[in-house]
């Protein structure tokens, strides 16, 4: 992991914050629904806009030259079309009900979705939209009195929080010659697992309660286990649909038939040539592994303790720790 | 806190509704594109060299085909090696590059090349730009309205092709409104720049050689068959509208040039000074008209004799012509005043006298021995002229379009050997004689007559009306105007070309006298055009600061003008705002109703408002506790808006006739 402080004091990036600051009134992230007001929306002409400009100067040039009195007409209908559209541009985003958007976290490598809701409270359908966050962007049309949430992908590669941060959202339509836009800070984000470890070692079999490590998948009829792969001796009732209709492949489920041993996943049993992110991605694979075994299991952090669990709340709760360890936003986005 | 760099913009990847800037253009942007393109070039396909026409239609049909087929896009390299010979052949067909004509062929190659390679939204703004250029060089053809029309209509599929490339989403029929929608809400933008706008004389710089050619018209020389080949065109000249009285149809001549040079076959103009002020008396009778010339590319104003007015652009010359300042580039209107009996040159300068008895001494031997008879007893010049004048009638001279060719005594071939001839022959025979007798004596070309448009009014003087007449300089009266033409065809001035000639196969065909539809249609429609190149095209500066003077503005000052087109404008987009912004009718009829009902009440008392929670029968029973005299009134209402709205559907017809019962119901009720 590079050290981006030095990009962060760049004279242009100064004034950008400067500027988000001073003009667009941007201080810290919009937890609340933002309405679209004449405040927040600015509009200038697009470069094809500016083009366009400077083509029908050009056609003025030669109606004077030629004296035609026609050519003038039909320099002002163009040009009064290009302003009218100002209006209609304008008017395609004040109103817009923006709210921000928690994604489903994802793991590093995968891509995640950032993105907004939007209200359209006109019966009318507003179209031509498009939504700028971190570079990427996604076109949108809202239906007359509709919600969307557009999301915009980006791709990841490291574990922490993804901020939507600075967010644009722009329309050039109905000519495309005018862009009216706004800027904003929502609160939107997407948390980033770590990346799972490709090729981890078992799990480790230390047993918190004492208890033996047999435990029998194969029989078993209590607790959901996991899946196998189907053999001819298995039963069909224990077949798992769900999976085969999704297109996956054919699976039995298993059911272990006592609690088998609990599970602790330590950072302090690690193996001490792995670096943190190492260990974060070790762990993570260990986690999931665990949540697909069926066993309870725990996780020891450093600076963080999770109880043995079970279940897809515990297994985001862990997860959400490796993938804030050590950053300073971890403590606030426990409280939340 | 994640920084911008950790996450690299995922490549290529495409979901539903994710649609890159750059993505490739739709079927449907492809072929509002085509579409304009399309009818801008045909515009102009009567104007281009066939060659171009044809390569512009090859490449048009390539790229439709491409798209309807599927065909795969040419080579850049073929595009580029079209392009080299696009530009080779306009600068073959017309030898220089850089002119009105070689431009609009080469912008025309260029869009229609553009076509092949447009694949992005990009290239389309570019194609359209291109557009919007060919679009405005049509009227550098033609300012019909007819061409108002098809380039307005081509503006408007450009437009919509705009439209399809930000919101390609929405329906062919709904962008065609959305632009329409946008052109018509720019349109008092578009008065408001086209009255306001400063307009400026152009040109700006010197036109290119070809700016005004391929213009018919009089000549500022005579030889036989130069006025009669102007007899074949029914192009207007001008057109005059008398305020009062028209003047005697034999007094119509418009002086153009003055020739007194003769060099035996040829007239070409003598020696002229210009003054600001014309240097006769005005006298006799007067006759104000306004005067509207089309442009000729000269400077000369064929005015009817003797015309002054107090427009500072007139200029006025010694041998009594209107001179504007400047070469007519477009149509100009004046306001003159006719004083057809005015005497000029009666003190007319002995060198210019001189110069008007000058005879080339080797031709035309038999006309000189007949001004030898005329002047035997050495009479006054008024005896001369008179006896010349009876030569001309007895002579048995036609008058015809299509005189046999003349050779080298051309005067005397025509009086004695042909004696077929147009005014031209007249004209000039007649001046050779004059001359050959001792009088100073000038030609005058022209135009004579008109014909009135019983539609508006006006006087319209073509081509064809083109004339040529002398001039003789008699002592104590001056330059005295004499008609040969009409010595010999009277009908000529007295009745107009048609009816002077035979033979009328030679003339247009909308002139033909002998179908009063064609007659009636051509007049209608030329008083059409007459108000369209007055109105519209005719909005000159002189016009436009006319305007501005009547609404109390002055047109000199550009920076109010400026400041007034900003407000106009501002205010214009304020309303529009407003007007987009006004509270939308919301729900259906029967939502209204009881809105309004509501309404009534609140007016009366405003508590008696309904809640926006009140449902329509609490809120009954509420205004029937509140209103108890009216309770029956007002239950019926509740019943009968419940029913419609909450209850099981009705047929259409009771349906009907229960709302209306409800509106009359509601429209009664006024609480009390």
């Amino acid at each position: 992991m590079r050290s981006s402080s030095s990009g962060r004091n760049t004279p242009w990036q100064a004034l950008r914050r400067l500027i988000d600051r001073k003009l667009f009134l941007l201080a810290g992230a919009e937890q609340d629904t933002v309405v679209l007001s004449q405040r927040r929306i600015y509009v200038l002409p697009s470069a094809a806009g500016l083009a366009f400009a400077a083509s029908l100067l050009l056609m003025l040039i030669a109606a004077i030259n030629y004296n035609l009195s026609l050519g003038y007409a039909l320099i002002f209908v163009l040009a009064g079309t290009a302003l009218v559209s100002t209006i209609h541009a304008y008017r395609n985003l004040v109103g817009l009900r923006i709210q921000p958007l928690h994604s489903p976290a994802v793991f590093a490598g995968d891509d995640a979705e950032l993105g907004v809701q939007i209200d359209n409270p006109r019966p009318a359908r507003r179209p031509g939209l498009s939504l700028h966050i971190l570079g990427a962007r996604c076109s949108f049309s809202l239906p007359a009195q509709g919600r969307l949430a557009p999301t915009v992908r980006l791709a990841t590669e490291q574990r922490g929080v993804l901020h939507a941060g600075r967010t644009v959202i722009e329309t050039r339509w109905p000519l495309g010659l005018i862009r009216a836009w706004t800027v904003l800070r929502p609160a939107s984000r997407c948390i980033v697992y770590p990346r799972p470890e490709a090729d981890p070692p078992p799990l480790p079999d230390s047993a918190v309660s004492g208890h033996s490590q047999r435990s029998s998948t194969l029989g078993g009829t209590e607790d959901f286990a996991g899946l196998s792969p189907f053999q001819r001796s298995d039963s069909p009732r224990h077949i798992a649909w769900k999976v085969l209709a999704r297109g996956g492949p054919l699976m039995v489920k298993r059911f272990s038939a006592s609690s088998s041993g609990d599970l602790v996943l330590d950072w302090q049993q690690l193996p001490d040539r792995l670096d943190t992110e190492q260990r974060l991605s070790r762990l993570c694979a260990w986690l999931l592994a665990a949540e697909r075994s069926g066993r309870r299991y725990a996780l020891l952090l450093p600076t963080q303790q999770f109880a043995c669990q079970h279940g897809a709340v515990h297994l985001h709760a862990c997860l959400q720790a490796l993938a804030l360890f050590g950053l300073a936003e971890a403590q606030q986005e426990q409280q939340r | 806190m994640i920084r911008h760099r950790w996450f690299r913009r995922p490549h290529q990847r495409r979901a539903a509704g994710h649609r890159p800037a750059e993505a490739p253009l739709t079927s449907g942007q492809m072929s509002w594109l085509l579409l304009c393109a399309g009818l801008t070039l045909a515009l102009h396909l009567p104007w281009q060299p066939g060659w171009a026409g044809t390569l512009v239609s090859v490449l048009l049909l390539w790229r439709v085909l491409m798209s309807w087929r599927g065909w795969r896009p040419p080579h850049s390299l073929i595009l580029l090696l079209l392009t080299c010979a696009a530009g080779i052949g306009v600068r073959f067909e017309y030898g220089y590059f850089f002119g009105k004509d070689p431009g609009v062929s080469l912008l025309a190659l260029l869009l229609a090349l553009k076509l092949l390679e447009t694949r992005k939204a990009r290239d389309l703004r570019s194609s359209l730009l291109l557009c919007f250029f060919l679009q405005l060089a049509a009227f550098l053809e033609d300012q019909t309205p007819l061409m108002a029309v098809l380039v307005l209509s081509a503006a408007w599929l450009a437009l919509t092709a705009l439209v399809s490339l930000s919101d390609a989403e929405a329906g062919a029929r709904s962008q065609l409104r959305s632009s329409a929608t946008l052109i018509g809400q720019g349109l008092p933008l578009m008065l408001l720049l086209f009255l306001l706008f400063p307009r400026i004389e152009g040109p700006l710089w010197g036109m290119p050689a070809d700016a005004f050619s391929g213009r018919t018209g009089l000549s500022d020389s005579m030889t036989p068959g130069s006025i009669s080949q102007l007899s074949e065109s029914a192009e207007i000249v001008m057109r005059a509208r008398f305020a009062g009285e028209l003047p005697p149809r034999n007094a119509l001549y418009w002086r153009g040039p003055v020739l007194s040079n003769f060099d035996g076959r040829s007239w070409t103009p003598g020696l002229a000074s210009e003054a600001p002020a014309p240097s006769y008396l005005p006298d006799g009778d007067n006759y104000p008209y306004q005067l509207t010339l089309e442009a000729h590319g000269k400077r000369w104003l064929t005015a009817l004799d003797h015309s002054r007015g107090e427009d500072p652009r007139l200029r006025y010359t010694s041998d009594y012509r209107l001179l504007a300042q400047q070469p007519l580039h477009s149509r100009l209107r004046l306001q003159l005043t006719a004083y057809p009996e005015a005497r000029i040159g009666i003190d007319e300068h002995p060198l210019q006298l001189a110069a008007a008895r000058k005879l080339p001494p080797e031709h035309n031997p038999r006309t000189r021995a007949l001004a030898a008879r005329l002047t035997a007893d050495s009479p006054r010049a008024e005896v001369i002229l008179e006896r010349a004048l009876a030569h001309f009638r007895a002579a048995g001279l036609a008058y015809t379009l299509r005189p046999p060719l003349l050779g080298h005594d051309s005067v005397d071939e025509f009086l004695f050997d042909t004696r077929q001839g147009f005014c031209e022959h007249f004209a000039s025979a007649f001046a050779v004689l004059l001359r050959a007798a001792g009088l100073p004596v000038r030609i005058v070309t022209g135009y004579q007559g008109g014909e009135i448009n019983p539609v508006d009014g006006n006087l319209v003087i073509r081509q064809l009306d083109a004339h040529a007449w002398t001039e003789v300089w008699l002592a104590e009266r001056g330059w005295v105007r004499v008609d040969p033409t009409y010595a010999a065809a009277p009908q000529r001035i007295d009745d107009g070309l048609a009816a002077a000639l035979a033979d009328e196969a030679f003339l247009p065909f909308t002139l033909r006298s002998n179908s009063p539809w064609l007659r009636y249609l051509r007049l209608n429609w030329e008083a059409a055009a007459d108000a369209w190149n007055q109105r519209v095209l005719g909005f000159n500066p002189q016009r436009q600061a006319e305007l501005l003077r009547n609404i109390g503005l002055d047109a000199g000052n550009r920076a109010r003008l400026f400041g007034l087109i900003l407000l106009g404008a501002s205010l214009s987009m304020l309303f529009l705002l407003l007007w987009l912004n006004r509270p939308q009718r919301t729900g259906d009829e029967l939502d209204r109703l009881w809105q309004n009902f509501s309404r009534k009440l609140a007016r009366h008392q405003p508590v008696l408002a309904r809640q926006a929670a009140e449902g329509p029968l609490d809120y009954v029973r509420r205004l029937a506790s509140a209103l108890p005299a009216q309770r029956k009134e007002i239950e019926a209402i509740g019943a009968e808006y419940a029913r419609l709205r909450y209850g099981p559907p009705l047929s259409p017809a009771i349906a009907a006739a229960t709302r209306r019962q409800l509106r009359t119901r509601i429209e009664h009720f006024s609480p009390r």
